[in-house]
């Protein structure tokens, strides 16, 4: 993995400094709460319901043994014992005391990480594929190019102060587990008819409450014109993005206002007056952070093992848990995997102090001290040989993290929603419990295969509830929590934007709305198809029929009742 | 006017006058004038018994006014509020895209914490908001020793430093 040279280093040491120096400032009365909220949140530091939120940026959600087990110290000894992974692959802690954020920087930067940028009208996390380095149907690792981006992204001079947030996501393999559609800048990796690889740009995706998909602008861009096409597609955003109102400040809004073919047209012809400035990307800088994201040591043995094979005939639960939660490596007898952080009753992306420890502990012993965090909210250990699977699995049981449910119904993302979130209407977490309770049994879920549940607080969709096969976002109903459902979402390479099943649903109706709509589904699904295959054929009717059957018996009723 | 200029606080000649009351005639002197009353008033101006600068803000096109940079030895920007990032684009083109090398000063919310950014952009003085010291506004400029970006300022990006070293 990357690691930080002498400027790196100083550069997130200089930050601490100056931030340690704003907050205090701010605690001497000489910044005013005014002044000193943009300066936080451009640290990741929010306030909210509780306490502060510190964001911490994990960059493209790749993680050391000897990160991880900070984050456990500063769980531990800055908040109350747990963290959260994000949908952007960070994490968050949410009960620091305002006036220790600047110690905690300080500890982050001992392991070389920080906190910039996480939050605030400014370039975001890059995020990446969780399986970035060892996918087989990789092109090229996406990985360097992130480290590319994220340098040239740290305080930019000109893109600190943006009209909004700016999410920037990178993939490089022919799935796509990066969500790459639903970003302000998307960038896939592709080749042209040349056989070389390079840049497929796209813009104007996004989530919240006008959500789109992101636009193809260039189909290729050479690799080391990747900054300046960038930093073009700011410029114009910096310069006509609005600024009058906070809800279409997003350059979604802008992309669609003045035409996606417009837009463009302005990219590259910004482009033309920089692509040839200090903005070009030397081979040698590409090199060298190519360097850091060689594979490590593989054991060239590892597919000799025989064990795996004859655990998995033995051992049903082992089995089941292999099925779902560890997937392919393009390295021989190795294998990729999911540490599942949606177990029952637990917050989904929660993990406490002393998982995280643990789970730096076996990603030394079996991973090359490597972990991963997915966009949806899950660990993964990348390196594990396949004859390690077995004492592994058995480990992980006894941290609770090894539930066989990656990609089933239960692998939900959630956002903090109103238990810990400013914004939220309503509560998610409660919501994702009430789910758990009711789909316990995992023969039925594992009967319905890959399902996407994803459930967003309020309409900034941090829960990316537009594009779950099943989206709950959260709405306000006079004081009570209600809940909309969408169907047919997908984040994929055939990103889709969920559609409205219908009226919003009371709390308490929520797993029961989930349970008709899957009982449709079991009814109408021809084979082993996919809920969405499924969806996308028979339409919404017949599941808006299902839900709200009862209410519109209800309806009839009450007419004959009153004499009609 | 009391400004941040190459590493100090110092008191210029310039003043700038946000609003100019139509009714009034202008005071005497080196002044910073909106881009809108510079172009309505462009012939008296002329006129005018001291310096002339105009002070452009996000909303003003830059490449409609390009054509008159070298008739200006200062461009003000506004900054209206702290999150308004559009005069640091304006700070970049001017210096890169039309190469103007006189002074560009930044007014309005000038506040420290901003000032690193806008030197990197190429603004070179700096009015800071009158209930703030100048003295301290003046530390913002040093929080960082590397960057890793190329900008209007010509500091060497960390990838230029580290393939100095390795050659």
């Amino acid at each position: 993995m990357y690691r930080y040279d002498q400027y790196d280093q100083q550069i997130v040491n200089e930050r601490v400094a100056q931030f340690r120096d704003q907050t205090r400032r701010y605690l001497a009365g000489e910044l005013s709460e005014d002044e000193y909220r943009p300066l936080r949140l451009m640290n990741g530091l929010y306030i909210q319901r509780h306490a502060p939120m510190l964001r911490v940026s994990i960059p493209y959600g790749l993680l050391s043994s000897t990160q991880l087990r900070m984050l456990a110290h500063i769980a531990d000894h800055y908040d109350k014992g747990y963290g959260h992974f994000s949908t952007r692959q960070n994490i968050q802690f949410n009960w620091p005391k305002l006036e220790t954020v600047p110690d905690i920087l300080a500890h982050l930067a001992s392991v070389e990480m920080h906190a910039i940028q996480t939050s605030g009208n400014c370039i975001r996390n890059i995020t990446s594929d969780h399986f970035a380095g060892i996918a087989e149907d990789e092109l090229e690792d996406p990985r360097p190019y992130c480290e590319i981006i994220r340098q040239w992204s740290t305080f930019h001079p000109e893109f600190s102060f943006l009209p909004r947030k700016f999410k920037i996501a990178v993939s490089g393999s022919e799935t796509d587990r990066a969500a790459v559609q639903i970003h302000d800048i998307g960038v896939y990796l592709v080749r042209n008819d040349a056989g070389e690889v390079g840049c497929k740009i796209l813009v104007g995706g996004g989530l919240g409450r006008t959500p789109y998909l992101g636009i193809c602008i260039r189909e290729y861009l050479q690799k080391q014109h990747l900054l300046s096409y960038l930093e073009a597609i700011l410029r114009v955003y910096n310069q006509l993005g609005r600024r009058d109102n906070m809800h279409k400040a997003r350059i979604k809004i802008l992309v669609n206002a003045i035409g996606p073919d417009k837009f463009a047209d302005m990219v590259e012809a910004e482009w033309r007056r920089i692509k040839d400035s200090a903005l070009l990307l030397d081979q040698a800088e590409i090199d060298r952070v190519k360097g850091f994201f060689v594979a490590p040591a593989f054991d060239t043995t590892a597919a000799e093992d025989a064990t795996f094979a004859k655990r998995l005939v033995l051992q049903k639960d082992f089995n089941r848990w292999v099925q779902r939660n560890v997937k392919a490596h393009k390295t021989p007898g190795y294998r990729a995997v999911y540490l599942s952080l949606k177990y029952p009753g637990v917050a989904p992306g929660d993990a406490s102090a002393a998982q995280m420890r643990f789970i730096a502990d076996v990603a030394d012993k079996f991973s090359h001290s490597e972990i991963r965090v997915t966009h949806d909210q899950n660990l993964v250990l990348p390196h594990v040989r396949q004859g390690d699977l077995y004492p592994l699995w058995n480990a992980l049981k006894k941290e609770r993290l090894a539930t066989p449910n990656i990609g089933l119904l239960t692998d939900m993302i959630c956002c903090p929603g109103l238990d810990f979130c400013n914004l939220a209407n309503a509560g998610s977490i409660d919501v994702a419990g009430q789910i758990n309770d009711r789909f316990a049994e995992l023969d039925y879920l594992h009967d319905i295969g890959d399902f996407q549940i994803k459930m967003s607080g309020c309409m900034n969709a941090c829960g990316h509830h537009h594009v779950g096969h099943i989206g709950i976002l959260g709405v306000d109903k006079k004081g009570k929590e209600f809940y909309q459902l969408t169907l047919g979402g997908s984040a994929g390479n055939n990103a889709r934007l969920g559609d409205r099943l219908g009226p919003a649903v009371a709390k308490a109706d929520v797993a029961e709305t989930i349970d008709r709509i899957l009982q449709v589904y079991l009814e109408q699904r021809e084979g082993e198809e996919q809920f969405l295959d499924t969806y996308l054929r028979v339409g919404m009717e017949p599941f808006k029929n299902r839900v709200y059957a009862a209410e519109a018996e209800n309806a009839q009723r009450l007419k004959a009742v009153a004499g009609y | 006017m009391r400004v941040i200029k190459a590493g100090k606080v110092v008191v210029d000649s310039w003043h700038r006058i946000a609003e100019p009351d139509p009714k009034r005639p202008l005071p005497e002197g080196d002044l910073i004038l909106p881009l809108d009353y510079w172009r309505a008033n462009g012939k008296p101006l002329a006129r005018h018994n001291g310096r002339i600068a105009v002070c452009l803000n996000g909303d003003d096109n830059l490449d409609e006014f390009a054509g008159s940079l070298d008739q200006f030895e200062l461009i003000a920007l506004e900054f209206p509020k702290f999150t308004d990032g559009r005069s640091y684009s304006h700070a970049r083109l001017l210096r890169d895209r039309y190469n103007y090398c006189g002074e560009i000063r930044a007014v309005g919310e000038v506040l420290r914490d901003q000032l690193y950014f806008m030197q990197r952009c190429g603004i070179d003085s700096f009015q800071v908001r009158d209930d703030k010291d100048p003295e301290d506004a003046l530390k913002g400029l040093s929080d960082f020793s590397v960057t890793y970006q190329t900008s209007a300022d010509g500091a060497p990006p960390v990838y230029r430093l580290r393939h100095r070293q390795q050659d």
